[in-house]
């Protein structure tokens, strides 16, 4: 087994191996990360000042769609899938990951999907320009006809996530080296598992929706079309059956994440790790049976709306469990404050304000005011930046010795987690206040009532921005010239993967480690 | 290692099987499951189909329901379209008829398909239609008028504090979608072109000339 990557291109192409594969999701995600944050600061741009000065408003409407849908299936999901290929082999003393050829075919098809659904900015009609949620018949009778490459588009980053998904269950039921019960996992691999099992579970739903809309666009069916004997309300039904429980997918990895971080930090073991799983695994069965609170104002019954808005606020229940977990596993720890912790530790603050906005939100009767309004876009970048973003970022510095056998420089990464700690406040803490004045969501141009609060959401997404380029230039300045890493490289760390050496060599655990390297924290 | 393949293929497999069935469940459950939920409940402004009922409904004289009626054509369909009446009052358990007015008023011939909808929505299973034109497609030729039957029974167990039910039909142009229906309708037009022809030149006199306005006789039960 003392064979290394092949040379040139074809060891990308061609590569099997759980950390090249690994590698290339994280680099894809950086690179739609950087493309979806451009479409933001276009938005961010547009709406710097009332009236339309630099986009044209179905350009604008555009931007807002394809941000909405880049950062979520090209940033956010790839992200995780890079890390879970990473580290989940790793973690549970796993040779490679168990169906290594279906994970090359997993990454490789994901640049297709997403060539497909940037590729109709240069054609007749654009991009779409219908919201992430493609709302039918916005997305059907009224979309441009550039809508089909999209449809392929979500197609095969679908399958995307079921193969990448399919293939972390697989390697977690089956491959784990023997003594790693499932109660010894670390949590990133149960949240991860939890996580999986809702990609296999919605991903076809979502596949099933774009498919419904096909037939209705191309085929003369009517499953969205009143005219026909459809119903648009069917296709949100639908949609959110998927999308909530996606929300969920982009955020239990990062409560992963952070359960493995804030432990190595505050030096004591993770707090309640048992109530930790069974939280988490609550957060995805309710998942199931909360999607109507994102459509209370279509016209539900009052039962409908009451049951929603109770599950709904019961997911707050398990998600603060978490929370107090974690603050618990820091209380009268010996903490210091590297990159990694400062991202955990702001992550747990703000992910807990964008929960405490969605309380607010789920409240059926003040919904009807919040409905649509950048009341609603905070909230979500609250749970989205903080929650998904900065647990990926925090995720990056912790591990990156690990993979590059390189020590980042400290200075400048907390220099990056300040910028973009002060940036992510000044963009989305306005929005709140915006939105309770009344701005609604996806418009070009707004009354001037709300020009302060646009004007300062404008300036932080630039310094947010630009620290997303520092951190580039951190992560490439470390793989390039950093000082070397050790083995354990946290002082605190403990766990699978910090047993091997930095850098981790190409093939780990061809023989299963002793189970006294085994520790559940 | 063969053991643990022989594993990883059982977990593939079955895992697909749920992929797939998560698939079929979104087209093939959903919708039906959807419709058929509203139908139930009620929900949505979704009225039912057509009403059979064995026994006479008994009239409840003691009290009023006022009806209305709400036409509008949604985007880009060009009919004239509008109740003849549009507000009556009526006791429950009385079956009443009333009529909306469609007229072509395009050179082509054209397909129209009336969807209801009925507020307030805890109404609708009190909503008894026996007869109506939504439960069909309505094909007008060019300039072609038309009126549309409705016959509907207020049931008499309508919750005591709905006082007005407002019954809404939306026109939608299907014309795209109805290829047959205009075939059907170009050979009718013709015949009764032919049939006209061979009138004049038999110098009959007292053959109606208006004779393709039909009168609520469209009114086909579709279940």
């Amino acid at each position: 087994m003392a064979h290394g990557p092949a040379k040139g291109i074809s060891r990308w192409l061609f590569t099997t191996n759980h950390k090249d594969i690994g590698s290339m999701y994280l680099w894809f995600s950086f690179a739609m990360f950087l493309l979806g944050g451009t479409f933001a600061l276009v938005i961010r741009m547009e709406l710097f000042q009332p009236g339309l000065q630099i986009v044209e408003p179905n350009f604008f409407n555009q931007m807002t769609t394809m941000h909405g849908l880049v950062m979520v299936f090209g940033a956010v999901m790839p992200a995780f899938v890079g890390l879970a290929n990473w580290m989940i082999p790793m973690m549970i003393g796993a040779p490679d990951m168990a169906l290594p050829r279906m994970n090359n075919w997993s990454f490789w098809i994901l640049p297709f999907a997403f060539a497909l659904l940037v590729s109709t900015f240069f054609m007749d009609g654009g991009a779409p320009n219908f919201g992430w949620t493609f709302y039918a018949p916005l997305s059907t009778t009224y979309a441009p006809d550039t809508v089909t490459f999209f449809i392929f588009g979500v197609h095969i980053m679908g399958a995307s996530s079921i193969m990448g998904a399919i293939n972390i269950v697989a390697t977690i039921l089956n491959l784990r080296a023997p003594g790693m019960t499932l109660m010894k996992m670390p949590l990133f691999v149960w949240t991860w598992l939890i996580t999986a099992y809702l990609l296999i579970a919605v991903m076809p739903v979502l596949a099933g929706v774009v498919t419904m809309m096909l037939m209705d666009i191309h085929f003369g069916t009517s499953f969205f079309e009143a005219a026909g004997g459809g119903d648009p309300v069917l296709f949100q039904h639908v949609f959110w059956f998927f999308g909530h429980p996606e929300v969920y997918i982009m955020i239990l990895p990062a409560f992963g994440i952070v359960s493995a971080i804030i432990p190595t930090f505050a030096r004591k073991p993770l707090f309640g790790y048992s109530s930790m799983v069974y939280a988490s695994a609550s957060i995805a069965f309710l998942s199931f049976i909360v999607w109507a609170h994102h459509m209370f104002t279509v016209g539900m019954p009052l039962f409908g709306e009451l049951v929603f808005m109770y599950a709904t606020m019961l997911i707050a229940v398990p998600t603060g469990v978490k929370v107090f977990n974690w603050v618990t596993t820091m209380w009268q720890g010996a903490m210091t404050f590297e990159t990694p912790m400062l991202f955990s530790i702001a992550f747990v603050i703000l992910f807990t304000i964008g929960g405490f906005s969605g309380l607010m939100l789920a409240i059926a009767p003040v919904d009807f005011q919040y409905h649509d309004t950048y009341f609603v876009v905070a909230h979500f970048h609250y749970v989205l930046v903080p929650g998904a973003i900065f647990s990926i970022t925090a995720a990056v510095y912790y591990w990156l010795p690990k993979w590059t056998g390189k020590m980042y420089d400290e200075t400048l990464g907390k220099t990056h987690f300040w910028l973009a700690f002060i940036g992510l406040n000044v963009t989305f803490f306005p929005m709140h206040f915006s939105g309770l004045a009344g701005m609604p969501r996806r418009i070009p141009d707004y009354n001037p009532l709300w020009a302060d609060w646009n004007m300062i959401s404008s300036i932080g997404a630039f310094l947010f921005g630009g620290a997303q380029i520092l951190f580039l230039y951190i992560v490439i300045r470390a793989i390039v010239s950093g000082k070397k890493a050790t083995d354990r490289v946290w002082e605190g760390s403990h766990g699978l993967e910090w047993t091997v050496p930095s850098p981790a060599p190409y093939h780990t655990f061809t023989t299963p480690p002793p189970k006294e390297d085994m520790q559940s924290y | 290692m063969a053991a643990e393949q022989k594993k990883t293929k059982h977990i593939l497999i079955k895992l697909l099987g749920l992929v797939v069935a998560m698939f079929v469940f979104a087209i093939w459950v959903m919708p039906p499951l959807y419709n058929l939920i509203c139908d139930v409940a009620g929900l949505n402004g979704k009225t039912q189909g057509q009403y059979v009922s064995a026994v006479a409904a008994e009239v409840d004289t003691s009290r009023w329901v006022k009806v209305q009626f709400v036409a509008v054509n949604n985007e880009g369909m060009p009919w004239e379209f509008q109740p003849n009446e549009f507000s009556i009052k009526v006791h429950p358990g009385e079956a009443t008829v009333t009529h909306f007015v469609a007229k072509n008023p395009t050179d082509s011939i054209m397909v129209g398909q009336a969807v209801p909808s009925m507020v307030p929505s805890n109404a609708t299973n009190y909503f008894h239609k026996t007869e109506c034109f939504c439960f069909n497609k309505q094909t007008l030729g060019p300039g072609e008028e038309a009126e549309l039957g409705l016959r509907f029974i207020v049931d008499q167990d309508l919750p005591k504090a709905v006082k007005t039910i407002t019954l809404s039909y939306s026109l939608f142009d299907v014309t795209d979608m109805s290829d047959s229906d205009v075939e059907s309708k170009e050979q009718e037009l013709q015949a009764l072109h032919t049939n006209e022809l061979s009138i004049l030149t038999e110098f009959v006199p007292d053959k109606p000339r208006n004779n393709y306005i039909h009168v609520a006789n469209r009114m086909q039960p579709l279940i």
